[in-house]
Formats: structure tokens, sequence, C-alpha cells
């Protein structure tokens, strides 16, 4: 290693001070409202909280808890994010297996891609698509949040990609052994496909978890809103909400509406914030190896 | 005996594609074709195909509205703001993270630039309603503390926009250095080497050798986020913005949201809807052709 100079070395101090900042950005947001939930209303309201809990409680997480709403979203989130999941995740196997065949072996190949790819190129908008889902008498059950945006092209696309890098012979050795489709796929795709399998897994999950539009459009009882929308529809305005907070002072006494929402903002944050150290594990491999072409 | 076993092959395959299709049919496809009603006087009984044909009524109507334009030009001016800096900013960082030597800070520095990513517009607004708030909010505590006067950042038309450019490129800066630091791995460490007995310093190095080895990737992402023009991000406008900052933040998709679902206009909503459908088709199919040309880039 060649010594290194002066401006050399002030320039890595920099760019160390510079990053460690930059990541501080990042994640400072989230730790400040995590302290205002756990403090009083009266040291939110002065802005006395930084990043510690000033007066620390946990009543507004009780508060929260004492609202039978948010468990029922709560499992309402939990059930599409498991069904949901299973299902994507069938259907992008078992879309993006056909779809990554050379299209000299399955000739048809090129015209079903460009079927999926098209949907993403142009949609009818939004009033069509929600007329559509209504045709279908789905409203109101966990299906609407489930069907409607189980195929994702988007993650056919980078698992089809991921298995066009796979060697040929493992699939010709599996077909010659007398092996069907369906059990080349299973048997010996997706066993060595674990890593782009996980990041799709865990991006579906996410992605289940935080969608809260189709909740709004499709859930017409507020009761059967999932976690997300629920969130939504309590943080829309903040305006009524502050003007709710001083009519009422009985209620800002203990917790403000603030540390109330705050309490929430990061009750529904946190199962990411569990799966995260999971998710970064995985998903820059997996992103990277599924953007290999050849 | 060929021609059967190939049929026998290819059986499996078309019968795996057959739930996805369906479903791409029922929640795509017919939905696509849910567009006439933008030239109906659209009755919900009557369905997409039998309610009565009024022609480019609902475009006359639409470009005659108040809010049309203004949304239009809100779109393309956050969109465009949007695209210049998730690509500016990314490029920066990835360089920077490169100089760094030591893998537990470089690794560290990632872990915590990548999660606001994974948090959603909703939780995000909620933070960013919470931290950027004129009374008591983190941000303004500390304008205060440096002898300024609080911004209402999410309610003041000057900063509405700045708001949203700057949180979106806050969410997304760090997963977008994903791509950049995987291409810059992949340059020929030979050509440091070579550079470095040539004299180089490592300014010249990263001038000569890693922004050119990662122009191409630049190229790509930047003619791919032409088909983005109009995407202004309806999830973090439609959590942020307030009837105050309408002038400023309203966008052509919660305009959609507010005609269509707010107001029930659904033909007069599905009308703007299609407008920017159409626009963004062809700017996303100009955007892959021109990366099919440059970059030699294919979607599949």
């Amino acid at each position: 290693m060649i010594k290194s100079s002066l401006s050399r070395r002030t320039f890595l101090v920099c760019n160390l001070v510079f990053l460690t900042g930059l990541s501080l950005l990042c994640v400072l947001p989230i730790l400040n409202v995590l302290a205002v939930s756990f403090s009083s209303a009266g040291a939110a309201a002065a802005g006395e909280v930084r990043f510690w809990p000033v007066d620390f409680n946990v009543k507004a997480y009780e508060v929260v808890m004492k609202e039978g709403k948010f468990f029922g979203a709560l499992g309402m989130s939990a059930e599409r994010l498991l069904l949901g999941t299973l299902i994507n995740m069938v259907l992008c196997v078992l879309t993006a297996y056909p779809l990554s065949k050379d299209s000299r072996r399955f000739p048809l190949r090129t015209a079903y891609a460009w079927i999926f790819v098209f949907t993403i190129l142009f949609n009818g908008g939004l009033i069509p698509w929600y007329l559509a889902v209504k045709q279908t008498h789905l409203l109101d059950t966990v299906w609407a949040l489930i069907l409607p945006g189980a195929v994702n092209v988007f993650n056919i696309i980078l698992m089809l990609n991921f298995f066009r890098g796979l060697p040929k012979e493992l699939e010709e050795s599996s077909l010659i052994d007398g092996a069907g489709h369906l059990k080349t796929l299973f048997l010996i795709f997706l066993p060595i496909s674990l890593p782009s399998l996980a990041t799709v897994t865990l991006f579906t999950m996410v992605g289940h978890w935080n969608s809260w539009f189709d909740g709004l459009m499709l859930m017409k009882s507020p009761e059967r809103y999932p976690l997300a929308t629920y969130l939504q529809s309590i943080e829309i305005d903040l305006s009524t909400l502050r003007q709710l907070n001083l009519t009422d002072p009985d209620t800002a006494r203990v917790v403000s509406n603030r540390t109330g929402r705050a309490a929430q903002i990061f009750m529904t944050a946190l199962p990411i914030l569990i799966v995260y150290p999971f998710l970064q594990k995985y998903f820059v491999s997996g992103l990277v190896m599924g953007s290999v072409k050849e | 005996m060929r021609v059967l076993n190939s049929f026998k092959r290819d059986y499996t395959l078309h019968l795996m594609l057959v739930p996805a299709l369906l479903l791409v049919l029922i929640f795509s496809y017919y939905p696509m074709f849910g567009f006439v009603i933008a030239f109906e006087k659209f009755v919900a009984h009557k369905g997409f195909f039998h309610s009565q044909w009024i022609g480019f009524d609902n475009f006359r109507y639409i470009f005659k509205m108040p809010d049309f334009w203004p949304a239009f030009r809100n779109t393309a001016i956050i969109a465009i703001l949007k695209i210049v800096g998730n690509l500016i900013v990314p490029i920066v960082i990835a360089l920077l993270l490169n100089e760094v030597r030591q893998t537990f800070i470089k690794r560290g520095v990632q872990i915590l630039v990548y999660l606001p990513h994974f948090l959603s517009w909703v939780i995000l607004a909620g933070i960013l309603k919470d931290i950027l708030s004129p009374s008591g909010g983190i941000v303004n505590e500390l304008i205060s503390a440096l002898g300024f006067k609080p911004i209402f950042f999410l309610g003041d038309n000057h900063w509405f926009r700045f708001t949203l450019i700057a949180s979106d490129v806050w969410k997304e800066f760090g997963f977008n250095t994903i791509v950049y630091t995987a291409a810059l791995t992949s340059i020929n460490p030979s050509l440091y080497e070579a550079a470095v007995v040539d004299g180089a310093s490592r300014w010249k190095q990263t001038l000569y050798i890693t922004l050119p080895g990662i122009v191409p990737i630049i190229i790509l992402l930047a003619t791919i986020s032409l088909g983005n023009v109009l995407n202004a991000g309806f999830d973090q406008v439609f959590n942020l913005y307030s009837p105050v900052t309408y002038s400023t933040g309203d966008i052509l998709d919660t305009l959609v949201y507010r005609v269509g679902i707010v107001s029930a206009q659904y033909s007069v909503s599905t009308a703007i809807g299609l407008f920017k459908s159409i626009i963004s088709f062809v700017l996303i199919c100009a955007s892959y052709g021109l990366a099919y040309r440059l970059a030699n880039y294919r979607i599949f």
C-alpha cells in the first residue's frame, strides 16, 4: 500500500463523517417518532423530545391496544400476508419457468411473455380497474386484496432471468431422466434458486404488509381494513386531528393524538424492522443475480 | 415420436401459464377495455360497453377543468425533478461509499440507508408530518434553535414541492445505490493498478476509470426513467398533500382519485387517467426502444 498523502487522508475522514451523517439522517426521523411515542403528551407538544423519551410511559401503546380496531386490522394484514405471499410465489415460479425457456423449444414463449409485459406498459386506469374488481364480487373479502395483484410481472421477470442463468444441462438431464417439467421446476430448479426465491418472497411480504390503497378502495367496511389502510385512514387529516386534540383536553392530558399516532406508526413499522436484517442479507445478492442475463 | 414428445412437453408448459393468464385477463385486460367509458356517459348498471357513447366530450370537459392543467404541470415538474435527484444522488453516494476501505463501516452505512425504501409512504408520511410539524416537530425546533423562522413544509406552497422531492430522494437514494455498487465492483481491478503505475491520483482514477465504468448503467437507468415522467408518486402525494397545497402538489393521479372516487364522476376521471396512460405508454415504449438501441437492453 502506498503511503497516503495528507489530502487523501483528509478526504477519507471527511467522507466517513459525511457518510455517517447521511446514515443517521435515514434513521433519526424514525427514532424521533419512536421517542415521541414513549413520551408524555406535554413533553411532545413542547418539542422537548429528541431521540430519547421524555417522561417515559407506555400509555400511548395502551390506548392503541385498547382500541379494538387495531387488532382487527392486524389480523386482516396477517391473513393477506400469509395467503397472498403463498399465492404470489406459486404463480411467480409457475409462470417464470415456462417463460424462461428458449423460444426454439417453446415457440409461444415470446407471445406469452408480451401478454404479461404489456400489463405493465398500459392500464385502463383507476375506475375501470375498480369496476372490474367490483364485478367479481370479491369486494370486502380478503381475496380482493390478494387476487388482483397476485401476478406480479416484475417479480416474474426477475425470477425468469434467474432461471435463464441456470445451466441448460440441469434441465436436459432432468428431462432425459424422465422427470416432467413440474418435477424439474420443484425438485431441481427451486432448490438451487433459494437466494432469488428468498428475495422475491421477502419483497412480496413487504409489499403485502405495506399496501394500503387496495384496502381503501376495495374494502367497503372500515372494520375490514388491513393495518396499513387503517393507519392511513386515521392519519390522513392532520388538521382535524389537531382540532380534536384542542377541543378534548381530557384525552390530551394522558395521551395526545401526536403520541398516540406515533405509537401506531411505530407498531405498523415494527414487523418490517424485524424482518429487515434478513431482508437486506438477501436482497442485494438476489437482485444482482436476477439481473444477470445471457 | 419426437412430435408427440414435444407436444407433451409443451402441454405442461402451457398448463403452468394458465392460472396467471386467467388472473391477468380478469384484473388487467378486462379493466384495460374499460377505458371506453372515457368516451361514454357512463351509467354503472349498464356496464362498460352499453352506456351512451358521447365521443370526445369528456376530453373537451377535462381540458377546460380549472384543476387539470395545473395538475399536469405539477406532475411533470415533480416527476422530472425526482428523476434527476434519484439519478444523481445515488451515483455520488455510491462513489463515496466505494472509497471506504473498512468493510464494517461500509456494511453499516448500507444497512441504514437502505431502510427507508422498505417503509411505506403511509408510515413515512406519518413520520414526516410529525418531524416537520411547525409546532413541536424536531426539524422546526432545530430551525428555530438556529435562529430562523419555523417552516411549514407540508402546508406552504413555496416548500411543498421541495419537501416532496427531498423526501422521495431521502427514501430511495440508498436503495438506488445498489445497482451502481454492483457495477463498481465489476470494474476490472487491473485498470486501477495500471493507473497507479502511471502515477494517477485517486481523483484521476475516479474520473477516468470509475466513472466511465458506470456510464453505461447510468445511461440505461436515465433512459428507462423517461417512462416515469408522468409518475409523480401517488402514494407519497396522497398521504402528504392537503387542500392548501393543491396548487403546487396536486398531480394527475390524485386528481383522478378525487374526481373518480370522491366526486364519483367515473367517465371524467377515466378520461384524465387515459390521457395520462397514453402519454406514459408512448414514453415507456420510447424509453425501452432507446435503451435497446443504446445499451442493448431487453426486458426479458
